[in-house]
């Protein structure tokens, strides 16, 4: 058999071909420092098999910053492709994958795993547990979404990229006009990837129903496990859907079925249907939990219990009802008629008013309060306005007959970057600035975190806003030039020297968290910022291990601020303090990892029988686990606890008797 | 601090530039009626919206900066207040009322768009067939035994009846002065009526990404008064090349084409809302499609579907 090694291997293109040259020396960089510093029995042990919730938290963080920096070089090369007017930097074919790659990995392995992995360093502290209900599932669904962001990734150099944009509508995305297996990354990734955000949402889901504190009823739970709740039966209700979707996708491509095809009676407004059925949901997956994120750092900075809390969770909670009344707001277009789209024009804009429910509660939250500047609080402020302009373009676009002229436009772009960004990853930040002192047992630095914002907060503005100009002057989204009479040039221009700020700013990023690890003051405080509200400021910093050496139990909500004001001590009782029962670290879910991975690449490479057959891999680990790796867990001794306590407690608030 | 007032104040400067260069955008600066009536909707919404982000603003400021941390109100210990049931209820309704007013006019306008304007109905509608092919808009007019390709006639102040199909991947039909997008869709038939008031040329194109030559898939519409349009017939029918069978499926291969002009239309061959499953073989042509990359597998089913058996094709129209 004869290998056409150029259709394997896409490096023709200068740009591939350094970055594949920039891949392998990195990775053998990484291998040989890990070799020499003798670090992989530590990798294995303390990272790549801990059931520790945290660990866990930390590693999906890294996989999203890691593919914040994939998905931003993406959005780099695009900016500057479209700066000026006839560009070729890139061709139409490369641009068309680029913008593919920056919405799937942005959305998929960006933003889910970050928010997952706020959600394991939080929840389980924020409702006193000293773990999630089921650790070996939480390492398991990091390692299947993380065989699907890799699969996902090789693709641009591996047989070639998705190139269908992140909706990969049919029948574009069928085999009748992509015929590369490009597409199947998509497919095959993305269900991969559903697995593990599926895990997720039960795992949490059971988390915050059955290991609650005692004495902590939902309506005495914090905000963040609130929407986290909320979230996670979205995702329990939505993901299946998608799930569907992707399969007859996959089979239509691997194995010609006609689901969505144009030829033989397949729907493939079907897919646009079943897509956005999920997809909208996915909106509210994604800003809920950054909802319940601003509503910790505005109450904790404000120095103020959290303005009409009862109406914040019904709001989530009527959010997330609409979340699945709204799908045909993405094709108004379609021609349905104009009961149909008067009817989701209803429920698009009924969303509207829980959503400013939660704004004004935000806004009287700071009234009367004494709102301290520090790094977290910067980025809920500036959360408020760019939120609220992408609210209520949201509104704008919700309006069937104005949709007609927004549609597909920059315009659109425009909104869901001002709710993306402007809503998500603003939150994002301010919660790890926010909750990183608590984990590490340092702050980041002020003044680079100064620097960080008002660059990616100016950048920001500045990219997008020129964007609803440029809608609504007839400029198409996903173009991959523009020719010089539009006018278009200096706006787009404008837009780059943005997208460079944001760059910019998410540099002094990396460089503050590098910095503040071998710099910053060493705190061990409980309560950080010292006017902290909730649970997760009662353990000791840097959180141990077991969380909790004692199991709290709660009077109030917020009730680490009730325990302040009351003037309990913060601290447990040496007396009660017993041996803790551990969950042992295991290597299965990376098996999983390798198992999902090798499986889907059979699949994206159309190898159907041997593909089929490869699903055997991950059932052989699941039969492993249920019958050969019965494991009793482990104890941390109790002396050694209230050593712990003793040493992370900080002097001052170790009130031991 | 000083610099998030400035920041605001300049993003509610550029909110103001919003409102004020609205009439040099190609939104909206309508060139008939239907568009008109988006046009309308839009500024209604822009009023509304407009007063919300000020007051959330004003509001946002006041806060900000009143409520500061200063070195002088250290020991200040702000009130826990849990809510108030009256403030609650209001900013409940309010966003309730706003959201009625703005859908009151929505859904007028959405009955309204799908209409001919009052003041046109009594003329008898110019019917357009336009299918979407890759990369290219073919124009067909049945009554005028004419075809075009990327470029459409029309006459103005008369009612224009786009019947919009695709013959491959779907697209979004955009003329932003004279009407809102509708999709073209394989298998089915969307409608859009127009009126073109003023005389000139208004800028279409695609904008629902569909593969390599998307972003050149303009096109370009000529509204001229009835006795012009009348004239271009007769020219056509004079000059242009008559279509045939073979030259049509040949222009459906993905390609890029200029303007055409032809005597007849396709729709003696096919109809792309209406062939079902059995032209396919003929039109869809995965391997045109063959980019860089690791070629997939393609499909060819063995047998054609008889005709009557294939029930879910055809009958799908939009409405």
């Amino acid at each position: 058999m004869d290998i056409k090694w150029d259709q394997i291997l896409i490096i023709e293109e200068p740009i591939m071909f350094w970055t594949f040259i920039g891949l392998i020396v990195s990775s053998i960089g990484l291998v040989a420092g890990l070799t020499y510093f003798k670090k992989w029995g530590w990798l294995w042990r303390e990272w790549l098999t801990s059931t520790d919730a945290k660990k866990v938290g930390i590693m999906y963080i890294v996989l999203a910053i890691v593919m914040l920096v994939r998905g931003g070089i993406d959005a780099l090369m695009m900016k500057y492709q479209t700066a000026v007017p006839e560009n070729t930097f890139l061709s139409s074919q490369h641009f068309n994958e680029v913008f593919s790659a920056h919405g799937t990995i942005m959305i998929f392995f960006m933003a889910m795993p970050i928010l997952f992995g706020i959600m394991n360093l939080v929840v389980p502290l924020q409702i006193g547990a000293r773990d999630v209900a089921f650790p070996k599932l939480n390492l398991l669904g990091f390692w299947i979404t993380t065989a699907a962001a890799v699969l996902y990734n090789i693709a641009f150099l591996v047989g070639g990229s998705p190139d269908a944009g992140w909706t990969s509508y049919f029948p574009l995305a069928g085999k009748e006009f992509t015929p590369g297996i490009g597409n199947n990354y998509y497919y095959v990734a993305l269900q991969i990837s559903g697995f593990g955000s599926m895990i997720i949402a039960i795992n949490f889901m059971v988390t915050i129903l059955k290991m609650r504190a005692p004495g902590m009823g939902l309506f005495k739970m914090p905000m963040f496990t609130w929407t986290t709740l909320i979230t996670c039966l979205i995702m329990i209700i939505a993901f299946p859907i998608f799930t569907i979707a992707l399969l007859a996708g996959m089979l239509d491509r691997v194995f010609g079925s006609h689901f969505f095809t144009v030829a033989d009676g397949g729907l493939d407004m079907m897919w646009a249907n079943l897509f956005w059925l999920w997809a909208h949901p996915e909106v509210y997956i994604v800003v809920l939990p950054a909802f319940g994120i601003i509503s910790e750092v505005v109450a904790t900075f404000s120095k103020k219990r959290l303005y009409g809390y009862h109406s914040m969770v019904w709001a989530v909670i009527v959010i997330s009802v609409f979340s699945l009344l709204v799908w045909v707001h993405h094709f108004y277009t379609m021609g349905v008629g104009p009961t149909v789209n008067s009817v989701f024009s209803i429920t698009t804009l009924a969303i509207a008013v829980p959503t400013g429910i939660k704004l004004f509660n935000w806004l009287f939250t700071m009234r009367k309060g004494r709102i301290a500047f520090e790094q977290p609080m910067l980025w809920a402020l500036g959360f408020i306005p760019t939120f609220l302009i992408g609210g209520v373009t949201g509104v704008m676009l919700g309006m069937a007959s104005a949709d007609f002229q927004y549609h597909n436009t920059l315009f659109l772009v425009a909104h869901f970057h001002y709710t993306l960004v402007g809503g998500v990853v603003y939150a994002v930040f301010a919660a790890i600035y926010y909750w990183w002192p608590k984990f590490f047992g340092f702050k980041l630095n002020h003044k680079l975190g100064n620097w960080h914002f008002w660059l990616f907060n100016v950048g920001f503005n500045l990219s997008f806003f020129p964007l609803f100009f440029l809608g609504l002057d007839g400029a198409a989204r996903r173009m991959y030039t523009y020719s010089a009479e539009t006018g278009f040039g200096p706006l787009y221009m404008l837009s780059f020297i943005g997208t460079l700020l944001i760059a910019a700013g998410v540099v002094f990023f990396v460089i503050n968290m590098v910095y503040s690890s071998l710099k910053e003051k060493r705190i061990t405080d409980r309560d950080v910022w010292g006017t902290g509200r909730t649970l997760e400021w009662l353990v000791p910093t840097p959180v141990p291990a077991y969380n909790f050496a004692v199991i709290p139990k709660v009077e109030a909500l917020d009730e680490v601020w009730h325990r302040k004001e009351t003037g309990k001590a913060l601290a447990f009782d040496e007396k009660e303090i017993k041996d803790i029962h551990m969950p042992s670290h295991s290597g299965l879910p990376f098996y999983m990892f390798v198992a999902f991975f090798i499986s889907g690449f059979l699949f994206v490479w159309e190898f159907q029988a041997l593909a089929i057959a490869s699903l055997a891999l991950p059932f052989l680990g699941m039969a492993i686990n249920s019958f050969t790796s019965y494991d009793e867990g482990y104890y941390i001794p109790a002396k050694e606890v209230i050593e712990t306590e003793r040493k992370g407690g900080g002097e001052q608030q170790w009130k031991a008797k | 601090m000083k610099k998030l007032k400035g920041l605001i104040l300049s993003a509610s400067l550029l909110l103001a530039v919003l409102f004020l260069s609205g009439c040099e955008l190609i939104v909206f600066d309508s060139a008939g009626p239907m568009a008109q009536i988006i046009t309308d909707v839009i500024n209604w919404s822009l009023i509304w919206i407009g007063l919300i982000v000020v007051v959330v603003l004003a509001l946002f400021i006041v806060f900000v900066w009143k409520y500061r941390a200063r070195p002088d109100n250290e020991d200040y210990m702000p009130p826990q207040e849990e809510g108030n049931k009256v403030i609650e209820v209001i900013w409940t309704l309010i966003p309730i009322v706003i959201v009625v007013i703005l859908l009151v006019p929505t859904v007028k306008s959405l009955y309204a768009l799908e209409e001919v304007p009052a003041e046109y109905a009594d003329q008898e509608p110019l019917v357009i067939h336009v299918t979407s092919a890759d990369w290219k808009w073919i124009f067909s007019y049945p009554e005028e035994n004419i075809e075009t390709i990327n470029y459409v006639t029309i006459p103005t102040e008369r009612p224009v009846i786009f019947k919009l199909t695709s013959a491959g991947t779907m697209q979004s039909f955009w003329i932003p002065q004279l009407a809102g997008q509708k999709y073209t869709m394989a298998n089915m038939e969307t409608e859009l009526p127009i009126v073109a008031e003023r005389e000139g040329e208004y800028f279409g194109r695609n904008t629902s990404f569909n593969g390599e030559g998307y972003q050149e898939m303009e096109f370009s519409v000529e509204a001229v008064s009835q006795e012009d349009f009348d004239a271009w017939v007769e020219e056509v029918h004079a000059h242009a090349p008559e279509l045939t069978e073979e030259e049509y499926y040949e222009k459906l291969q993905p390609s890029h084409l200029g303007r055409e002009t032809y005597v007849g239309t396709h729709l003696q061959w096919i109809n792309h809302a209406e062939h079902g499953g059995n032209a396919n073989e003929r039109i869809l042509n995965p391997e045109a499609y063959r980019g860089h990359g690791y070629p997939g597998k393609i499909f060819h089913d063995p047998a054609e579907v008889p005709e009557n058996e294939n029930e879910n094709g055809g009958g799908h129209s939009g409405h």
